[in-house]
């Protein structure tokens, strides 16, 4: 799941997350970027780098989560594939780990989708995989195909060796017919704009593009779209109990203002939901949460992706 | 609780102010909030240039940045002088080099594998060429004051931090070590190294491959025969940020992640003495009709709609209902802000119903911006 910043990225990965485990499945749930946004939509303390169980879903699925450290998770690769977990202390003194980590280009993302790719393909002993589904909560759309095109992004620092098998064993787990790259977007200009780019860019990238999630879609009553009455509106002011001859006039003088402000909204978002078919992806509407996206909001929101069959 | 206003007017008219930082989460308009400063600024008789990171295409069109060259360009339209730029990293860090290194040299670092990679990627090297255009910028002494917006980092944070690690990185025992071959003849020489050192080599061997290692190792030495200050020139950026000249503005939008990461920030920059001026906060809804409250007018939509009438009446109260709701909501965000951070001073940009394509959108914001 990506989305430019501001678009509730987070939100919409985490309420897919729960529409997926709907009905029993297991679904993880998976940050990348050191931000603690998983926690901080479900109203949880901090996460470790560790899978836990956050949130049970509408039927009884669980939905697990995981904020993946680059630390931990190089210092886990060291000891998964060559045996070397203790000498993760002296590494970690030496600066080796630090630079891996934060300086050389592309190892960062390759131990994180390293890592994510790891839980993907886990299986339990009666080789049955352990997760249905991994929802990622990835990098912003500006960033994500670089961050997702692991093999490019290590090309520089390891053309063979084993960065480069592990790159390209994630490469696989990534651009497999399994995986999905959705996009989040408001109706707005730039986020469209951005959401456009980045759907050329994966593709280009030969990365498997999902479809695109229209966050925080306003219900407007269809009454509204025309021209209207201010008069009208005026009496009905009045009607209500809201105003006296005197005020009513002013008073509606003012909503009208607000209709304007509301049709000219709506004119852009027409423009915006047609730059958007142009994609030719699946899309899917969420509304706009009254209270903000606090945990029954996003069951709300699951059950959204649920109903528009986006899980 | 009610912050106190921030009169941007006053930092920008103030000759002492050098340098202005625009910083905040992802997508909160913190480029377009630079730009709109940059363009009061200059309107107002400052002789300013914009330094931006990432701008979106029509941002960029709307000062007249089509190409992305890494040079200042006067911006056509503005009523006085106004100089924008974006920045190329991977240039100006080519750039550093050949400022420093005698031409042989330069070659072989630029075209040395592990520095190609180095210098395109993102983890840290845009912040840091960020700041390193920053500190050029300012010596240049050509402006006399520099708006700049901060890289989309994956944490806002990211630009005070990467230098600091670019630095002790370049700087470190990692470095010392992989230095030593070359030092000692380059012939083997891990060998004279002690156990540690020669232990963690061996893994860096193993794991990196040994064409990589000898990538980095060429890169290092060719870079430290150049100039060993890398932690030095990030430290001088760091102190320029720190001096009384340079005015933090921290942008927002009224919504929770956006205000959490506006207070983490704010209480970040106060860790790290920087001068912070204040928080701008971008979209922020208001009605027309403040004083019909979201309750008073659910309850006449209600009534209406009861009794059959008025159908375009009730509508139009359920809209203003929800419009009521959400700055409802948005006021309530401030108030957690204020009561948090009673001393920093605040200003409000109302929400538009358009992106902002050229000057002219650029002037209205920043009017609203000044607005007191």
């Amino acid at each position: 799941m990506t989305g430019k910043g501001g678009t509730g990225k987070t939100t919409v990965a985490a309420a897919l997350a729960l529409a997926l485990a709907a009905g029993g499945r297991k679904v993880l749930l998976v940050e990348v970027e050191g931000r603690q946004g998983i926690a901080q939509v479900f109203d949880l303390p901090p996460l470790p780098y560790e899978e836990r169980k956050i949130a049970v879903a509408p039927g009884g699925g669980d939905v697990h989560a995981l904020a993946i450290d680059p630390e931990e998770a190089m210092l886990e690769y060291l000891e998964m594939f060559y045996g070397l977990k203790r000498m993760g202390k002296a590494l970690t003194k030496m600066g080796v780990v630090d630079f891996a980590t934060t300086i050389a280009p592309g190892l960062r993302d390759v131990l994180v989708t390293g890592k994510t790719s790891e839980a993907v393909r886990r299986r339990d002993r009666t080789g049955k995989r352990v997760y249905d589904t991994v929802v990622m909560d990835a990098p912003p759309t500006g960033r994500v195909t670089r961050f997702l095109n692991v093999t490019q992004e290590v090309a520089g620092l390891a053309r063979v060796g084993p960065v480069r098998t592990h790159a390209d064993m994630v490469r696989g787990v990534v651009a497999s017919p399994e995986t999905a790259v959705h996009f989040v977007t408001l109706l707005e200009e730039m986020p469209v704009q951005e959401t456009l780019d980045g759907v050329a860019e994966l593709r280009a990238a030969k990365l498997p593009v999902g479809g695109i999630f229209i966050n925080m879609v306003r219900s407007v009553d269809p009454t509204l779209d025309g021209p209207f009455d201010v008069a009208e509106l005026a009496m009905g002011v009045k009607a209500a109990g809201l105003g006296d001859d005197g005020n009513a006039a002013v008073i509606a003088e003012a909503l009208a203002g607000e209709v304007t402000e509301q049709q000219r909204r709506a004119e852009l978002e027409r423009t915006e939901r047609d730059a958007l078919e142009t994609a030719a992806v699946p899309r899917y509407e969420l509304p706009l949460l009254a209270d903000g996206a606090d945990l029954a909001g996003l069951y709300e929101l699951a059950e959204a992706i649920r109903t528009q069959g986006a899980a | 609780m009610t912050s106190p206003e921030l009169d941007l007017d006053g930092i920008i008219d103030d000759s002492g102010t050098r340098i202005v930082v625009c910083c905040g989460s992802g997508g909160v308009g913190k480029t377009t909030t630079a730009a709109a400063l940059g363009l009061r600024a200059a309107e107002r008789g400052r002789n300013v240039v914009v330094l931006t990171v990432d701008p979106a295409r029509r941002l960029a069109q709307s000062m007249g940045l089509t190409s992305l060259d890494n040079t200042p360009r006067k911006v056509a339209g503005a009523d006085g002088e106004l100089f924008a730029m974006m920045l190329d990293m991977k240039r100006t860090f080519d750039e550093i080099i050949e400022a420093h290194a005698d031409p042989e040299r330069a070659r072989q670092i630029l075209t040395n594998p592990f520095y190609q990679s180095l210098s395109s990627s993102f983890s840290g090297t845009q912040e840091y060429m960020a700041m390193e255009k920053l500190g050029q910028l300012r010596r240049s002494g050509e402006w006399d004051l520099i708006i700049v917006d901060t890289p989309p980092s994956r944490s806002a944070l990211d630009f005070l931090d990467a230098p600091e690690r670019l630095g002790r990185f370049l700087d470190g025992k990692l470095i010392r070590l992989l230095m030593a071959p070359a030092k000692a003849g380059g012939r083997s020489a891990f060998k004279i190294l002690n156990a540690g050192f020669g232990l963690v080599a061996g893994v860096l061997t193993k794991v990196l491959g040994a064409q990589v290692l000898k990538d980095i190792q060429t890169f290092v030495s060719a870079l430290d025969a150049v100039f060993g200050g890398f932690r030095q020139r990030a430290e001088q950026t760091y102190k320029l940020l720190q001096a009384p000249g340079t005015a933090f503005i921290v942008v927002a939008t009224p919504e929770r992640d956006a205000m959490r990461e506006a207070s983490y920030f704010v209480e970040r920059l106060a860790e790290e003495r920087m001068p912070l001026a204040g928080l701008v906060i971008n979209r922020v809804h208001r009605s027309p009709a403040p004083d019909l409250s979201a309750a008073r007018s659910t309850a006449a939509a209600e009534d209406l709609e009861s009794r059959g009438e008025h159908e375009l009446t009730a509508a139009v109260l359920r809209l203003h209902a929800g419009r009521m709701q959400l700055a409802a909501r948005e006021h309530r965000e401030q108030e957690h802000f204020a009561s948090a951070h009673p001393t920093v001073p605040v200003t409000q940009v109302p929400a538009m119903s358009q992106d902002v394509h050229d000057l002219d959108g650029l002037r209205e914001i920043g009017e609203l911006l000044a607005k007191r």
